[in-house]
């Protein structure tokens, strides 16, 4: 055993040496992923843990993510306990301290204020967040300064390419500054509309575009829809004039098209991160495809 | 702006006195005059520059309609400042540590007394037998868990057990971790269950059945955990590949006597893992649990060489296994030992001499069909010695099927029936039924 050790160390050695040059990140979903491309480009690698097609509040905490997480130089994930069910299980068997505490750790929500903050909480009201709603990717001025505290953060852990960094941000903050001109522009009919929701993750979207909610195929935050809650939904979704019955790509589809059939309402699947639909290849695609969606139904 | 209208009231007064000096002389008019011309100039200036202050305003009120416009972002941002962290407080329960509780409760059905129990080849070690017949409290635990500062955490898991009537309280786990060490390296110490095979490390509150396979049963006496030190290394490489040991007093069984002065265990483990496209994740070991025992729970006194290997796969569509999917998971054991064995229920036995191995082996599968439904099947097979005290011709197996019902992440209740071949010509069937659920602080599980 003792040889076995020896062995074991000796490899250590060997392979940890090698010493990376490019900044390794880490990131928990696909907006993030896309979100360090605009700012970073090539200059850094990047790991996308889920993707659109998955619940993020439910992802295994799966062998390669531990790999991908002992490597990373730095963390970024939505954060506000959407990730509480694997990350803090992926931290600790990866056992890389770069990434657990300190200038590593990148938490989006923790960069804005959240909105839908509990008073209170219990888990008999569903699988709500204490820290508020942790699904921020949907209002483009807080993806903005989410940009900002990230880009300065890339630029405090790669020194040599803070300016890179800098410039990077600056050409997407043009950019995305104009983008939100023209979503604010074409969005305008959607304005005072309401929506029936499939998980209480929209409230950023629906704020920023001046829509709002009124009601929920699920009966609780994180609690499967059910008949019964369905059903009451029907009189809810034709009086209060809902243009659409939002969910997201992830999501089943089934309750809302259940939903749709007996309220002529259309059931309308909005991608939520990037790739979750063939428009949304990156931050700018996901806002055009949410956007025309909506828009779409309204004709 | 201010100063125009004095200027005004000033240049008048300056007029009439000028009027009523029309008569005075030249010179003065002409003083006078020149003074006036003066504060004209002044007036127009004045008149002129309160025009560039509105100019200005005018435009500060267009920058400020333009910050409006953007608000949102300085509202979004502004706690950007605040540090990263939870909720602040003064509170002296800020820094109290995450609880989760754990409480289960069963009701069994054995269609043969669980007094006769006995399994071929293989002495009940620990926890390994029958669980008793009716309604019965399962193994409640509460965990204690929380970063202790900033190279350590801690963990402490107390369990309640009912045996035979009476409640027995008992500290699980109880280690500390590092969490700041270079490298991969994390260190732990205290008492915890080993690293080795796949189910070892897992509270029994995450298996898919309400019970061990019988390789943990009869090997490991449901689980082995003891008091010791572990050191693990997760190698920075793009498939999972981690490497540990540890050191164990070695007082529970396998081990038991703590020999060697109370290091009586060590273990190796191996585990790598990884992805197959973004569906399939495999994950797969192999350990070893070498335990000098001294007079063991089981009368054996020697040396025990355990050999695990395991196997887990998970598929699920579009990688959501939330909704849906499937896991297999096998594994397999091999107990070489060598020693003498004294039965421990017999003061007058005479020492046997024991040489040889024994097996067992476990294939699980579990299929979830939603959110909230899964059913698994579970075979389990165990090889008796054919020469020794242990020597049996008849090789132990058992079939359980088990329907879960998840209504959350939190809660659930199962059904699981068995069908268990313990010895020749005895068949037990089991029906079991149990409620799960989890409170307090929300649990990250292991793959």
């Amino acid at each position: 055993m003792r040889k076995m050790l020896v062995w074991v160390l000796m490899l250590a050695a060997v392979i940890s040496s090698p010493a990376q040059a490019k900044l390794r990140v880490f990131a928990c979903e696909a907006e993030w992923g896309s979100l360090l491309n605009e700012l970073a480009g090539d200059a850094i690698d990047v790991d996308v843990a889920t993707n659109a097609l998955q619940d993020v509040h439910v992802v295994e905490a799966r062998p390669s993510l531990i790999a991908k997480m002992r490597k990373a130089d730095l963390l970024v994930c939505s954060g506000a306990q959407l990730e509480i069910g694997w990350l803090p299980q992926l931290l600790m068997q990866a056992a890389n301290a770069k990434v657990a505490t300190g200038p590593g750790n990148f938490m989006a929500a923790s960069q804005v204020t959240t909105l839908e903050k509990p008073a209170s909480v219990d888990r008999s009201a569903g699988d709500v967040h204490p820290d508020g709603n942790p699904h921020v990717q949907l209002d483009p001025y807080r993806v903005l300064a989410i940009a900002k505290a990230l880009s300065v953060r890339l630029g405090e852990l790669d020194t040599p390419n803070a300016a890179k960094y800098q410039t990077r941000l600056g050409d997407f903050e043009t950019r995305w500054q104009a983008a939100i001109k023209r979503w604010e522009v074409k969005a305008a009919p959607l304005k005072g509309k309401a929506v029936v929701v499939h998980h209480s993750s929209w409230i950023y979207l629906l704020d920023w575009l001046g829509m709002h909610e009124i009601g929920s195929l699920e009966p609780k935050p994180g609690v499967p829809p059910t008949s019964a809650h369905l059903s009451s939904l029907i009189d809810v979704t034709k009086s209060g004039g809902a243009i659409a019955i939002i969910s997201a790509a992830y999501q089943d589809s089934k309750p809302g098209e259940w939903l749709s059939e007996r309220t002529g309402v259309p059931a309308l699947v909005l991608p939520f991160t990037v790739g979750g639909d063939d428009q949304s290849k990156d931050l700018f695609g996901l806002y055009d495809s949410t956007i025309d969606k909506l828009l779409g139904v309204l004709k | 702006m201010r100063h125009t209208p004095l200027a005004f009231a000033l240049t008048s007064i300056l007029l009439v006195s000028a009027q009523a000096a029309d008569a005075s002389t030249d010179p003065q008019i002409a003083a006078l005059a020149a003074r006036i011309q003066a504060l004209e100039t002044n007036a127009q200036t004045l008149q002129k520059q309160a025009a560039d202050a509105l100019a200005a305003a005018q435009a500060a009120q267009s920058e400020l309609q333009q910050m409006k416009a953007t608000k949102q972002d300085q509202a979004v941002a502004e706690v950007s400042a605040a540090p990263a962290t939870g909720s602040t407080g003064a509170s002296l329960n800020a820094f109290n540590p995450a609880i989760s509780i754990i409480l289960n409760g069963l009701y069994v059905n054995h269609s043969q007394d669980p007094i006769n129990y006995r399994r071929a080849g293989f002495p009940l070690l620990g926890e390994g037998g029958p669980k008793p017949d009716g309604l019965q409290l399962g193994e409640s635990e509460i965990s204690l868990a929380s970063n202790i500062d900033e190279k350590f955490y801690g963990q402490l898991t107390l369990t309640l057990a009912s045996d035979g009537g009476q409640t027995t309280t008992g500290i699980e786990e109880a280690f500390i971790e590092t969490t700041a060490l270079p490298d991969g390296f994390t260190a732990r110490a205290g008492r915890f269950y080993s690293n080795i095979g796949y189910l070892n490390s897992h509270h029994t509150h995450t298996d898919y059945f309400s019970d061990r396979p019988l390789a943990y049963q009869a090997f490991l006496g449901n689980q082995y955990g003891d008091d010791g030190v572990q050191l693990r290394w997760v190698a920075p490489t793009e498939t999972f590949l981690e490497f540990g040991g540890e050191a164990f007093r070695g007082e529970n069984a396998p081990a038991g006597g703590a020999a060697h002065s109370g290091v009586g265990a060590k273990t190796f483990f191996v585990h790598a893992g990884g992805d197959i496209g973004i569906e399939n994740s495999w994950l797969a070991g192999a350990s070893i649990l070498h335990a000098d025992a001294v007079n063991g729970e089981d009368g054996f006194s020697g040396r025990d060489n355990l050999y695990l290997f395991d196997l887990t796969w998970k598929w699920a569509p579009r990688g959501a296994f939330k909704d849906s999917g499937i896991v297999v998971r096998s594994e397999a054991f091999v107990d070489d030992r060598k020693g003498v064995v004294i039965d421990p229920n017999d003061p007058d036995a005479l020492a046997q001499t024991l040489d040889g191995k024994r097996r067992g082996a476990y294939i699980e599968g579990l299929y979830r069909f939603s959110r909230t439904w899964d059913v698994g099947y579970r075979y389990d097979k165990l090889w008796a010695a054919s020469s020794g005290p242990y020597a049996s011709d008849f090789d132990p197996q058992r079939h359980s099927v088990a329907a879960t019902w998840h209504n959350s992440e939190f809660s659930l209740l199962r059904l699981q029936l068995e069908h268990d071949e313990p010895q020749p010509h005895f068949i037990d069937n089991v029906l079991t039924l149990q409620y799960q659920v989890s409170l307090g602080a929300h649990g990250a599980h292991k793959f």
